[in-house]
């Protein structure tokens, strides 16, 4: 097919938006815990917790939102474990979070092994439905790709209004990103670094799990091992792509899903005499490279990983 | 409540720490064990006897440990420098790759030359992988954890093309592997019943020489001085860009060399789910030991035993063998925790 063609089929950006989404809930989640001074490298765990709290939920009878619910409550409770370890204990941020990955992505395994001891295929649920034909699909040009989603799709894109908002627009905002520069200056001003902190982190990693949770409840219908396979990471790249603001976070992830969905096609196109492997690199190259390109003039909360003791510099 | 640092660790704390550190993990494990609904005594006793109760099981643990207590070197010296190396996993796959590609056939040497080649090769990959990001770190800052965690998912990716292309065994029947090693490139086996190998010795030698460097020699002096604090260190005259790389190719050659001991002493060729995460396992084993190269030996130990046990464990009482990995990881965040109360105490006030 068309390069041109592809690129304004709706069936490719449904894909994209599709693919985009759990990027962009793990992406507006790691990018409040940093900008609250919080590098949380929980993410890739706490992603794989939503998927299988949600999943585990629904297939126990919950309804589905009763499903998002509860995936974001476990990320808001690893998020709680990762925050007291490094915001009042003031531990690295770098090894806690891989200690919470571990944690949760194993912990992960050994609930779904427990519920399901014996199976080989992964049962199923009914996941969310797409809109469909409706108000939505009848608008201009956008209709089609929105008639393909589901509502965590549209979840994530109203999330992204709402951190900006938060962020910019509000005094809770100002006091996030306050302890994230400076936050012996937070401290004189009254504001309990110890609290924002803690709940910058809690709320991050109850977003990042929704997005886990999109996997199994929209996406799939199932829980498999793996089935994160890295996102979390990307997401992490992604917030330096994004320097730190919620608008170009969205940017981001749409140009990744973008990526990623036409790499699928053009694997799809026929033999080209490149190995499969290298389109599936080319996420994690792009990653590394917009890391170099971005960070030259990254404007990196000055506070992020540095722990916070009043009194103690 | 407020952490106040005192003013010297007393010497029972830094002994204590871990071992109260292991003993909450197992208690908040045994919670989980009975979760399950199996017996939590009897599942921690087979767990104990699956890992270290016969010869067979210390045989399994010491084989499963070697490349473990390599990975644990490699993260070890990286984060005493304050090098955040996370990519030991891609390390240990591009060494173990070098080290097939050398060690299968391609090079006519002697046989008594092969083996060192073999496994220098392996160590010069695994270097190179993190110099990239360690290059990126000096040059443009570019924070190495999320590099080096990048890497590993691109290292894997390119292992699986070069297995399943250019490096493919015809005689696999199919299967994604490497031709396997030559005899003489292949470690020795010390003791006979068991797949424990000569892997073992270098790993344990490599520790001695590590502990050696670091706390007797210039080049270990300068990497503790840019751990504890890099300005200070930049100020006195250390050369920080230089001890950076130094530390990298040092800790990237140590994970190289656990991919090279794998193949080259257990695997004999290398597929791709050669290694259930020992590169990532090697940052808890670095913490369980407070970053001290001997201690990564006590720790690489007692992982490799949970590991081995957890297996016996599973088969015998039914508790699903994840429990090994919630172990470790609840271990690890549990001793992070009992080293903060050996450095600070909490006041109330």
């Amino acid at each position: 097919m068309d390069l041109l063609d592809l690129l304004l089929s709706a069936g490719l950006w449904a894909t994209v938006l599709r693919i985009a989404t759990p990027l962009i809930f793990g992406t507006l989640g790691e990018l409040l815990c940093e900008r609250a001074g919080v590098l949380n490298l929980g993410i890739e765990g706490i992603m794989t917790l939503g998927a299988l709290v949600g999943w585990l939920s629904v297939y126990q009878g919950c309804d589905l939102w009763t499903g998002v619910m509860l995936a974001a409550c476990a990320g808001m409770a690893a998020g709680l474990l990762q925050g007291l370890l490094t915001v009042p204990l003031g531990l690295s941020q770098h090894v806690t979070g891989i200690g919470v990955t571990l944690l949760c992505t194993s912990l992960s395994y050994y609930v779904y092994r427990l519920a399901l001891p014996q199976t080989t295929t992964p049962p199923s649920i009914a996941p969310f439905a797409p809109f469909g034909d409706g108000a939505l699909a009848d608008l201009p040009v956008i209709g089609g790709v929105l008639a393909q989603q589901t509502p965590l799709t549209m979840v994530a894109l109203c999330a992204v209004v709402a951190i900006a908002w938060l962020l910019y627009r509000t005094p809770l905002g100002l006091a996030i990103r306050m302890v994230g520069e400076n936050p012996a200056a937070a401290d004189a001003q009254g504001i309990s670094v110890t609290a924002v902190r803690m709940g910058a982190v809690m709320a991050g990693s109850a977003l990042m799990a929704v997005g886990g949770a999109f996997l199994t409840l929209s996406a799939f219908n199932a829980f498999f091992f793996n089935m994160i396979g890295g996102r979390g990471w990307i997401c992490i790249a992604l917030v330096v792509f994004a320097s730190w603001r919620p608008g170009k976070a969205l940017f981001g992830a749409l140009l990744f899903a973008l990526f990623d969905a036409l790499q699928t096609r053009l694997q799809q196109g026929g033999d080209s005499g490149i190995p499969y492997q290298v389109y599936l690199m080319a996420p994690y190259v792009l990653s590394i490279v917009a890391l170099v390109v971005m960070s030259r003039r990254a404007a990196y909360p000055q506070a992020l990983m540095i722990p916070f003791r009043k009194g103690e510099r | 409540m407020r952490l106040e640092r005192r003013e010297s660790v007393p010497a029972w704390a830094s002994v204590a720490a871990p071992l109260a550190a292991v003993a909450a993990a197992l208690i908040l494990c045994a919670l989980l064990v009975a979760a399950s609904g199996a017996p939590v005594l009897k599942a921690f006793a087979t767990l104990f006897t699956g890992g270290f109760g016969s010869r067979f099981a210390i045989g399994e643990t010491l084989t499963r440990a070697t490349p473990l207590i390599l990975t644990g070197l490699a993260a070890a010296v990286a984060f005493r420098a304050k090098l955040w190396n996370i990519g030991a996993e891609g390390q240990l796959y591009l060494g173990a790759l070098a080290a097939v590609a050398l060690g299968s056939g391609p090079l006519a040497l002697p046989a008594w030359a092969l083996l060192p080649v073999v496994m220098l090769g392996a160590a010069l990959a695994g270097g190179l992988a993190l110099l990239g990001p360690a290059l990126l770190k000096t040059r443009f800052g570019v924070d190495e954890v999320v590099t080096t965690l990048l890497l590993n998912f691109i290292v894997l990716l390119f292992v699986s093309m070069m297995l399943e292309g250019p490096m493919k065994d015809p005689m696999a029947m199919g299967w994604p592997q490497s031709a396997a090693m030559l005899p003489e490139a292949e470690l020795p086996r010390l003791v006979a019943r068991s797949r424990i190998h000569a892997g073992l010795l270098i790993a344990v030698a490599l520790a001695g020489l590590v502990w050696l460097l670091k706390s007797r020699t210039i080049w270990g002096f300068e990497m503790r001085a840019l751990g504890a604090n890099p300005r200070a260190a930049a100020f006195a005259g250390v050369p920080v860009g230089k001890v950076v790389l130094r530390v990298a190719l040092l800790s990237g050659g140590l994970a190289g060399l656990a991919g090279a001991c794998e193949v080259a002493g257990r695997a004999g060729y290398l597929t791709l789910d050669m290694s259930p995460g020992y590169g990532y396992s090697g940052i808890v084993i670095a913490m369980l030991a407070q970053l001290n190269p001997l201690g990564v030996i006590a720790a690489a130990v007692m992982v490799a035993g949970v590991f081995v046990g957890a297996d016996a464990m599973s088969r015998a009482v039914g508790v699903p063998n994840y429990i090994a990995d919630v172990l470790v990881a609840v271990s690890l965040l549990c001793m992070l925790t009992a080293m903060l109360f050996t450095r600070y105490r909490l006041r109330r006030g």
